[in-house]
């Protein structure tokens, strides 16, 4: 058996009357590459939310290492407009900030490419870098922490390095290519030394030579920093050439998955994507 | 990285110029020649720039759109003016009250250790003034710092306006003296070295050396990793949460920091000043040092001293003529009379606006400026390569 590194149980967010996700159970082992696919507005980004602390779900649990990360059930107002399942499973509240959950080694990319624009490649890595450095305002302002400076600086350009963007370190985020700009953005999360990371459409806008590309690096990344990755993803060329597995979502519930044979052959998905034909008679 | 070396030795360099040029300046204006003014607006123009620093360390680095400045700067006015009136002239002071504070920092410590002491006294005081203005900042935080943009305005706004009613409330009449004004406390003027008949006046290099250290560290504090992680906020929230960035937490050492000299500054205007009083803390005040920053450019350091200097001086000095008749070589007594500085001094302000639309310097510092027109008229480094591979 596979260790488990992130498991949602019966995730639940409820905007309203509106239900995004609804009662989605999932997990992620280590060193897979899991992608989680369906149609707009089926709900990906708000689960992404919910594990990242952004939002905070209706009901359910998740998990990360074994150890409970979020965790809620309907309060308030919920509790009579409440309409997923498996009310009353959870009883706990447990919530953070998302800077808390990133400590926790979940790193994630935007789906809009969400750099610090006006500052230079140099210093969003290195921004990345200031959570797990020791240090506080005085020791950092009055360099008395200046070894743990000097430190952070050679991680984040041998960080640059690897990912061949060291030539760039001193240009403005917001002038290189976009292409270029995801890869930054991915630099950016390996920087807070995750060890699973969470991609948000991480071919959205790329040309086809640039799909490509990203196939193997995130695959080498995989490699090289020992991740387990988790990808939204709408390209379905990469996704069923690198995922282990494939979690279906189509308006908040999950119907289907498995491995990318097995999803491509579901004709749940099928119609999820292509539509059903009600009026068979016509 | 030499390059930033020689930067660093060139701004100390010209600083330390900079303050050697005021001492010998101080001894030679005399204070009633014309020219006593220059020092007068340099004092002014470096206190300005300390808090205008501070407000642009929240408005332009930590994206926080603050304007509770004058109130922050009252407290520290206020703390330093308590704890630096002598024993003797409290009883002059505190006419209407009975007094509640007897501690003066500069007698107890000057008692002690003489002119050292004396000035270790007022340092205290001054950093007394920043302590306290930080740790209401710190207190207001809790609830101010969850509101963004204009409500986080609106609403130090509003806090400072209620800072300056606070210190002028009768009940705390035995602490702040009401509605009427501190005086005798320790001044800018007790800045000096007797030998015999000779005084040589340091009020003017004091203030100058004082508002250098402020900025400096907060200068420090910009180029940190903590200077960094503002500037992740103040460029998008919502990733440098993603990095791991804690928000709350980072915008309160902003906040507290910047009041922190706010204070400071508060307490420098008490010592250039006369008297404090809570009724020239008006949210005016923060409108000037506001103007100031966005003059200089929201992000630039260097921006916020030239903008400070650029306002006081006209202000106060250049502009003075416009109110009595006499500017320059103009005389007339009927066009230039009181308040035509202020049109004049608008007009001004709008033309800056309109042809430096992001202030002076942009969000950029002075060296890069330094360095662009160096790089214009000075080197012509790719011909000289040529000729070599030639």
């Amino acid at each position: 058996m596979a260790e488990n590194v992130l498991r949602l149980e019966d995730i639940t967010m409820q905007f309203g009357g509106v239900v995004a996700v609804d009662n989605f159970s999932m997990e992620v082992n280590k060193g897979e590459i899991v992608a989680l696919i369906g149609p707009n507005g089926a709900g990906k980004t708000t689960a992404f939310n919910c594990i990242t602390g952004v939002y905070e779900p209706t009901n359910g649990r998740v998990t990360l290492h074994g150890e409970v990360i979020v965790e809620n059930h309907p309060q308030g107002k919920m509790k009579d407009l409440y309409k997923g399942e498996n009310n009353g499973k959870y009883t706990n509240v447990v919530s953070h900030t998302p800077d808390k959950i990133t400590y926790r080694e979940i790193a994630r990319t935007f789906q809009n490419i969400r750099l610090f624009k006006a500052l230079t490649v140099f210093d969003n890595v290195l921004i990345a870098k200031h959570m797990r450095a020791k240090h506080n305002v005085f020791s950092s302002t009055f360099r008395f922490s200046a070894k743990e400076e000097r430190r952070m600086r050679d991680e984040a350009l041998s960080l640059l390095e690897e990912q061949n963007l060291l030539h760039l370190k001193d240009s403005i985020a917001s002038s290189l290519p976009y292409g270029l700009q995801r890869r930054l953005e991915i630099a950016r999360a390996l920087a807070t030394e995750p060890s699973i990371i969470l991609l948000d459409e991480p071919a959205a806008g790329m040309n086809p030579q640039e799909t490509f590309e990203l196939t193997s690096f995130i695959r080498q990344i995989r490699e090289e920093y020992k991740l387990t990755v988790f990808m939204i993803e709408h390209h379905m060329d990469l996704v069923m050439k690198i995922s282990d597995r494939i979690y279906v979502l189509d308006f908040g519930k999950m119907i289907s998955h498995g491995t990318p044979t097995e999803v491509q052959n579901d004709q749940k998905v099928i119609d999820a994507y292509l539509g059903v034909v009600e009026d068979a008679e016509d | 990285m030499e390059n930033k070396k020689t930067q660093n030795i060139t701004t100390v360099v010209g600083i330390v110029f900079l303050l050697l040029l005021v001492i010998v300046l101080e001894q030679i204006i005399s204070p009633t020649s014309t020219m006593a003014m220059l020092l007068t607006v340099t004092k002014k123009s470096a206190i300005y720039a300390v808090v205008a620093v501070s407000m642009n360390l929240l408005n332009g680095f930590t994206g926080l759109f603050s304007l509770g400045q004058a109130g922050f700067m009252l407290m520290g006015a206020y703390t330093y003016a308590i704890f630096t009136i002598p024993r003797a002239e409290r009883d002059a002071v505190y006419y209407y009250y009975d007094q509640a504070m007897e501690l003066s920092f500069p007698e107890v410590f000057g008692n002690a250790l003489g002119s050292v002491g004396f000035l270790l006294g007022v340092l205290l005081a001054i950093i007394l003034g920043g302590l306290v203005a930080a740790a209401v900042a710190y207190v207001i935080g809790f609830p101010v710092l969850r509101l963004k943009s204009d409500y986080l305005a609106i609403a130090t706004l509003g806090f400072a306006e209620i800072i300056r009613a606070l210190f002028q409330w009768t009940k705390l009449g035995p602490i702040t003296n009401g509605a009427n004004p501190l005086k005798n406390y320790v001044r800018l003027n007790s800045f000096k070295i007797e030998m015999g008949d000779t005084t040589i006046g340091l009020s003017t290099f004091t203030t100058l050396l004082f508002a250098t250290i402020c900025i400096g560290i907060m200068v420090m504090l910009i180029n940190s990793s903590y200077g960094r992680a503002f500037k992740a906020i103040r460029e998008d929230e919502v990733a440098a949460e993603a990095m791991g960035i804690n928000l709350y937490k980072h915008k309160q050492i902003a906040f507290c920091i910047s009041c922190f000299f706010a204070g400071v500054g508060g307490a420098m205007l008490a010592m250039f000043a006369n008297t404090v009083q809570a009724n020239n803390f008006k949210s005016n005040m923060t409108f000037e040092i506001l103007l100031i920053v966005v003059l200089g450019g929201i992000g630039s350091v260097s921006g916020s001293c030239i903008g400070a200097v650029l306002f006081v001086f006209a202000a106060e000095w250049w502009l003075r003529g416009l109110d009595s008749g006499k500017w320059l070589f103009i005389n007339a007594p009927g066009v230039l009379r009181n308040g035509f500085r202020l049109v004049v001094f608008s007009v001004g302000i709008m033309i800056v606006i309109l042809f430096f639309r992001r202030g002076i310097m942009g969000d950029k510092e002075l060296p890069y400026y330094a360095k662009r027109i160096r790089d214009r008229f000075i080197i012509n480094k790719p011909k000289a390569g040529e000729k070599e591979n030639g």
